[in-house]
């Protein structure tokens, strides 16, 4: 038996966690994505990059973000299908909009940079290919959900999907290692400490926790919203048995 | 901050943080009204239950 929090293992409980969880990360992420702001539009331009590396301190975090929250659904799958946990169910199926989003802002930001930098809007690169999989990985997981109407089972195939897809993370974490990429590696968490200067490593790591302070808060409301959403079913159900 | 919008790259860099916050502002409407939606469909069931099973004068 894995061990869980208790407000994770008892809907009641979550309820009651994240009605006052949900708005104080939120308010944190705000607080933290003003600090964040201040710091990388008041940072001086780079030699090479010039203004554009601006556009590092939000297209950075979305980036970490899209792998981070397909990390938490592929743990809320795995619980799901293994524990048959209804809550793990909502968290998984929660996960997946706010994933795509992120993959989609990592993608457009990506590609504004990309143009005036490197003369190109998108190349087919191995971690440009590799993140343009991850998002339509959160697609197909939502389109699959979608498409059936039996709970359960649209529960277990999305839960199998979101495992085979865990399948891809490293891919995108290690792909500029493994092929010759246009895109540059790490160049934050690496072996040796950060390659950027504290001027840029400060906002750059604000904003990263905005981000995931931000995507924490709604999550909460997310799967709040599932929760409601599927007592009013269970509901509707007793209703029309009378 | 000064020529952030008006610079060499403001065409990038501008766009780049518009849809960064109306994807936020996205984010944040749609989870805020599909919570809300599905409590207030839950209590509205919830209330015709609780109608269906009182007794009847």
């Amino acid at each position: 038996m894995i061990p869980a929090p208790a407000f994770l293992a008892n809907p009641e409980r979550f309820m009651a966690f994240s009605r006052w969880a949900a708005p104080l990360i939120g308010a944190i992420a705000v607080a933290l994505a003003v600090a964040g702001l201040w710091l990388g539009f008041t940072a001086p331009e780079d030699y090479q990059q010039g203004a554009t590396v601006k556009i590092m301190f939000i297209h950075v975090p979305a980036a970490w973000l899209s792998m981070f929250v397909y990390v938490c659904m592929g743990i809320a799958s795995f619980l799901a299908l293994v524990f048959r946990h209804a809550l793990a169910d909502a968290a998984a199926q929660a996960a997946a909009p706010l994933g795509a989003a992120f993959t989609g802002l990592a993608l457009i930001t990506g590609s504004l940079w990309g143009r005036p930098m490197w003369g190109a809007w998108w190349v087919w690169d191995a971690r440009l290919t590799s993140v343009l999989v991850l998002f339509l990985f959160y697609l197909a997981y939502m389109a699959l959900r979608a498409s059936l109407d039996d709970e359960t089972k649209a529960s277990r195939a999305g839960a199998i999907l979101a495992l085979v897809g865990l399948i891809n993370l490293p891919v995108v974490h290690w792909s500029v290692n493994w092929w010759n990429t246009l895109h540059q590696g790490a160049s934050v968490f690496r072996k040796g400490g950060s390659a950027l200067d504290p001027v840029y490593l400060t906002p750059l790591l604000l904003m990263g926790l905005a981000y995931t302070a931000a995507f924490g808060a709604l999550w909460l409301v997310r799967i709040r919203g599932e929760v409601w959403r599927r007592r009013a079913e269970a509901a509707a159900l007793r209703l029309a048995r009378g | 901050m000064h020529d952030l919008f008006t610079g060499k790259y403001a065409a990038f860099i501008g766009p780049a943080f518009a849809i960064t916050a109306v994807t936020f502002v996205a984010m944040i409407a749609s989870s805020l009204a599909h919570a809300r939606r599905w409590r207030r469909r839950y209590e509205e069931l919830a209330a015709a239950k609780d109608a269906q099973t009182e007794p009847r004068p």
